[in-house]
């Protein structure tokens, strides 16, 4: 749910990075972290194991600059990619504007990221959301790796919607903020239409 | 598609000062008030040391958490949460199940006089949400910022 604070002039807006474990959700907040201008963000928070796998979730307040005199701040949020973290999933995909599905292109992932994409569906419908219609973009991570499924395949399989995709190396950034664009500016869209 | 939540500055005012009295009526440090998606709505208090963002996001997580406890034990939602110290306490209520109330206060105040004061401010915060609801809700009472904004407006945003 976005928020719109007039005293304030604010717009700010949620998205969650959702994908399988180990996808590489909290290594595209980590990088984008580091590459912004600390003036326009927030600190990154991660609730996280000792192993550092997402336990709840990671957070990372954006500044995106001015539209119209209004401040555009993007929340951005992971999720715990484990299976069954999934009673936490639900939780924070609660008020969410826009999704980033983040796929990994390794072939012994495929079944992973298919579960993982159903599983984002259901839980979005449980939220009131439909993922046909909410803005939403795929990234189809791990790029660098050996023994990876073709972008077109992973395309068919996950991306029957459409919607912007990307290929993404999270460490060192390739497609991250490319991604991160899309979405953003899908979700300041669709609150235009709303509007 | 997804409710917007808006704030106008009439409601903002309102909100802030029953915050102010809030924060000096229970001798608090801070009053925050948060809805529960996470996003700041208003702050009172000695918060120049506080990333208030952050504890926003978190509260909001601690909201949705425990109320997921709640529902698997048979509870609708656990309204008051109490989180004590050495030095700093955080008393967390949730107002008519649609906003976060978080009072931070230390040996100067005491859980009782929170309490108290708490409950008074969370009435008068209820009516002024349903108040921004029922605004929300006439016709052409949502938001007309967005109807305003052109697609180059958004395009502008994201030039490198």
């Amino acid at each position: 749910m976005s928020f719109i604070n007039y005293p304030l002039r604010e717009i700010t807006c949620k998205i969650v990075y959702y994908g399988p474990g180990l996808c590489g959700k909290t290594t595209n907040l980590q990088y984008i972290y580091a590459k912004t201008n600390p003036a326009a963000r927030g600190n990154m928070i991660s609730l996280a194991t000792e192993t550092e796998r997402t336990l709840f979730f990671d957070f990372l307040p954006l500044g995106l600059g001015e539209i119209r005199g209004f401040k555009t701040r993007f929340h951005l949020y992971t999720v715990p990619g484990q299976v069954f973290y999934d009673a936490s999933r639900k939780l924070i995909l609660k008020g969410v504007d826009g999704v980033v599905f983040v796929a990994d292109s390794q072939e012994d992932r495929l079944d992973a990221n298919l579960e993982s994409a159903e599983n984002l569906r259901i839980n979005l419908a449980e939220q009131g959301y439909d993922l046909d219609k909410i803005p939403y973009v795929i990234q189809y991570n791990k790029r660098d790796l050996p023994n990876i499924v073709p972008t077109e395949e992973l395309s068919r399989l996950i991306n029957y919607r459409k919607v912007p995709e990307f290929n993404a190396i999270a460490p060192t950034g390739v497609g991250v903020f490319d991604t991160l664009k899309a979405v953003a500016k899908q979700v300041l869209a669709e609150m235009k239409k709303g509007g | 598609m997804n409710p917007q939540m808006v704030m106008h500055e009439a409601e903002y005012h309102r909100i802030t000062e029953v915050c102010d009295r809030l924060t000096r009526e229970a001798n608090a440090r801070v009053v925050f008030l948060v809805d529960k998606n996470g996003q700041l709505i208003a702050s009172s208090g000695s918060t120049q040391d506080i990333d208030t963002v952050s504890l926003a996001s978190l509260t909001a997580g601690n909201i949705a958490a425990t109320g997921g406890l709640a529902r698997l034990i048979g509870e609708k939602e656990f309204s008051i949460l109490f989180h004590e110290g050495e030095r700093d306490n955080l008393h967390i209520s949730i107002v008519g199940q649609r906003v976060i109330l978080v009072v931070l206060f230390d040996a100067r105040s005491s859980l009782g006089l929170v309490r108290l004061r708490v409950k008074k401010a969370s009435e008068e915060l209820n009516a002024i949400f349903e108040h921004l609801q029922r605004k929300a809700e006439l016709p052409g009472g949502a938001n007309t910022l967005f109807a305003e904004i052109t697609d180059e407006d958004i395009d502008n945003l994201f030039k490198e």
